[in-house]
């Protein structure tokens, strides 16, 4: 039997702590749907997606009413485009993100992720396709979502795809400069991609998911902060074992939520990204759980330590609460999306290279930042190959999403407005790499038995 | 619903005299059938929780919530219902 604290905990952790399913996103695989006729292949891409997809929104709802847990975001992730597309005319690739965007409005999903393309060790035609693409795509649509994959530890770093990805996002900024260059916040770029993470902008359904599957992402920054707070002079290890706790109660929700959505959809379930994903929202903000733990503000020194024992610790909890763990799983660090970190940065307290360190430690990377317009393509190329080349040394996934903002500059402030958040320009180093970055090629793959 | 048709109802808000009777009232008169019933009262304000089972019932789950909020705004208080699970595989393995 249930005690009255327990339900009296979970019912505060929904409503005063924001404890909700950042996301259920279902993945889609387009495999079937290759044809050589481009009007029969966008035909056939709307229709599996919309077919699959048709009851997602539905669904959720009913779970969302029925558990009393809210369910934030519906979103679908489909096979990375590039895959799907082969031998089409580079013209069509525009026509292809109109219908995953047509596709996504009409099953009523705010985000769909795949226009993508994974080039770690080298392009295709088609890759090369789709990422000269990317700009109009996402200037020309509205759920659209695109990553790239540039490096594995297994094969190196595509240097030549990072200085490419360098250029698509200042165009991509460029397409989008009338709304502070948005459509970079819909775009990706990896190292290590996972095939079954549920969180956007870089969600997509990788080639060894099944048919369709249904893949959780968690959140609950402000219940772990909460806890921390509660606990304001216990020492570091039972401040770690308090977050795990925590993370696996969070995490329950998820296996929960997940497991029902699934069986409803008639599909697998696939996993539970264990991830702590802030918003903007007052409290949900994972820069506010390292300064509870006592880091004055987020970036001082400590900050790196700080964030390495939450995000163990939350993946301790959570991968005792869950029989399948993937996607991400760690703690995210976008700097727009989370109200401390945008706060932390204001502030001085935290710049770029304290938080390219804090990312060494924690899920994803340098995440919603928004640089001076007039950082170059190399500067941006540069900063990519840095944060790309922490993942694939230490063999996780890092990821980067940057926006130069055309017409602002250091200090300035941009507003993205809703789950996007608002951030200070962020301050970039004066000096560049341009002569190490237009070098291409494609850096080795680590050695990994050495590994200091 | 899936393994159970156990439901959990909570009631917060300002304590006054008919609250019970009116929750009761909903649950009775939907064949929902209550199994247990715990209540503190903090200062003035009351949180009661019931457990209830729903195997019985006329209506489903969404729709006895619609019906328990409007009993809710009728007596100021804020009364949800939800699925028993949500709680069970929070604090139980």
């Amino acid at each position: 039997m249930l005690g009255l604290d327990e339900i009296i905990q979970t019912i505060r952790m929904i409503q005063d702590e924001n404890l909700d399913i950042r996301t259920i996103t279902m993945g889609i695989s387009l495999c079937d749907c290759v044809d050589p006729d481009p009007d029969t292949l966008c035909r056939k891409i709307y229709d599996k997606i919309t077919g699959q997809a048709g009851r997602l929104v539905e669904v959720g709802g009913q779970i969302e009413r029925e558990y009393g847990i809210p369910i934030v975001n519906k979103r679908i992730a489909v096979t990375p485009l590039a895959l799907v597309a082969g031998g089409q005319d580079p013209e069509i690739y525009l026509a292809l993100g109109r219908t995953l965007d047509r596709a996504a409005r009409d099953v009523g999903v705010n985000f769909i992720g795949g226009f993508s393309a994974l080039v770690h060790k080298g392009f295709t035609q088609s890759d090369r396709a789709l990422i000269e693409a990317i700009p109009a795509v996402l200037a020309g649509t509205e759920r659209v979502c695109a990553s790239v994959n540039v490096a594995t530890t297994k094969a190196g770093i595509n240097m030549d795809a990072v200085y490419l990805m360098g250029r698509v996002i200042k165009k991509t900024a460029a397409r989008t400069a009338d709304r502070d260059g948005i459509g970079c916040a819909k775009l990706v770029v990896f190292a290590n991609a996972p095939e079954d993470n549920p969180f956007m902008a870089g969600a997509f359904h990788g080639v060894g998911e099944p048919e369709c599957v249904l893949n959780v992402g968690v959140s609950g920054p402000g219940v772990v902060k909460n806890a921390v707070t509660r606990l304001p002079d216990a020492d570091l290890g039972t401040l770690a074992e308090q977050v795990k706790k925590m993370a696996f109660k969070v995490t329950r929700m998820g296996e929960l939520v997940g497991r029902e959505a699934a069986r409803r959809l008639g599909v697998p379930f696939g996993i539970v990204d264990l991830s702590l994903a802030p918003t903007p929202a007052v409290g949900d903000s994972v820069a506010e759980i390292i300064e509870a733990m006592g880091v004055e503000v987020c970036g001082a020194p400590g900050t790196t330590a700080a964030l390495a024992l939450l995000n163990d610790a939350v993946k301790k909890g959570g991968a005792m609460a869950s029989s399948y763990v993937g996607g991400l799983s760690g703690a995210f660090i976008p700097v727009s999306e989370d109200a401390g970190m945008t706060r932390a940065v204001e502030s001085g307290g935290l710049g770029l290279d304290k938080l390219e360190a804090m990312t060494a430690v924690c899920s994803v990377g340098i995440d919603m930042v928004v640089l001076p317009g007039d950082t170059i393509a190399e500067t941006i190329a540069a900063l990519i190959a840095d944060e790309i080349a922490i993942g694939v040394i230490n063999h996780k996934t890092t990821a980067v999403r940057l926006i130069p903002v055309p017409g602002k500059k250091e200090g300035d402030f941009v507003e993205f407005g809703g789950l996007l958040g608002r951030s200070p320009v962020m301050a970039v180093n004066r000096f560049g790499a341009a002569g190490f970055v237009r070098r291409g090629g494609r850096i080795p793959a680590p050695v990994s038995s050495l590994n200091n | 619903m899936t393994s159970s048709n156990r439901i959990i109802v909570t009631v917060l808000g300002r304590d006054r005299v008919g609250i019970i009777a009116g929750v009761a009232q909903v649950l009775a008169e939907n064949q929902v059938n209550i199994l247990d019933i715990s209540q503190t009262i903090l200062q003035e304000f009351l949180a009661m929780i019931m457990v209830a089972d729903m195997r019985a019932s006329k209506v489903d789950l969404s729709t006895l919530k619609e019906l328990l909020a409007a009993k809710g705004r009728e007596l100021n208080v804020r009364i949800d219902a939800q699925h028993e699970e949500a709680f069970l595989y929070m604090h139980r393995i």
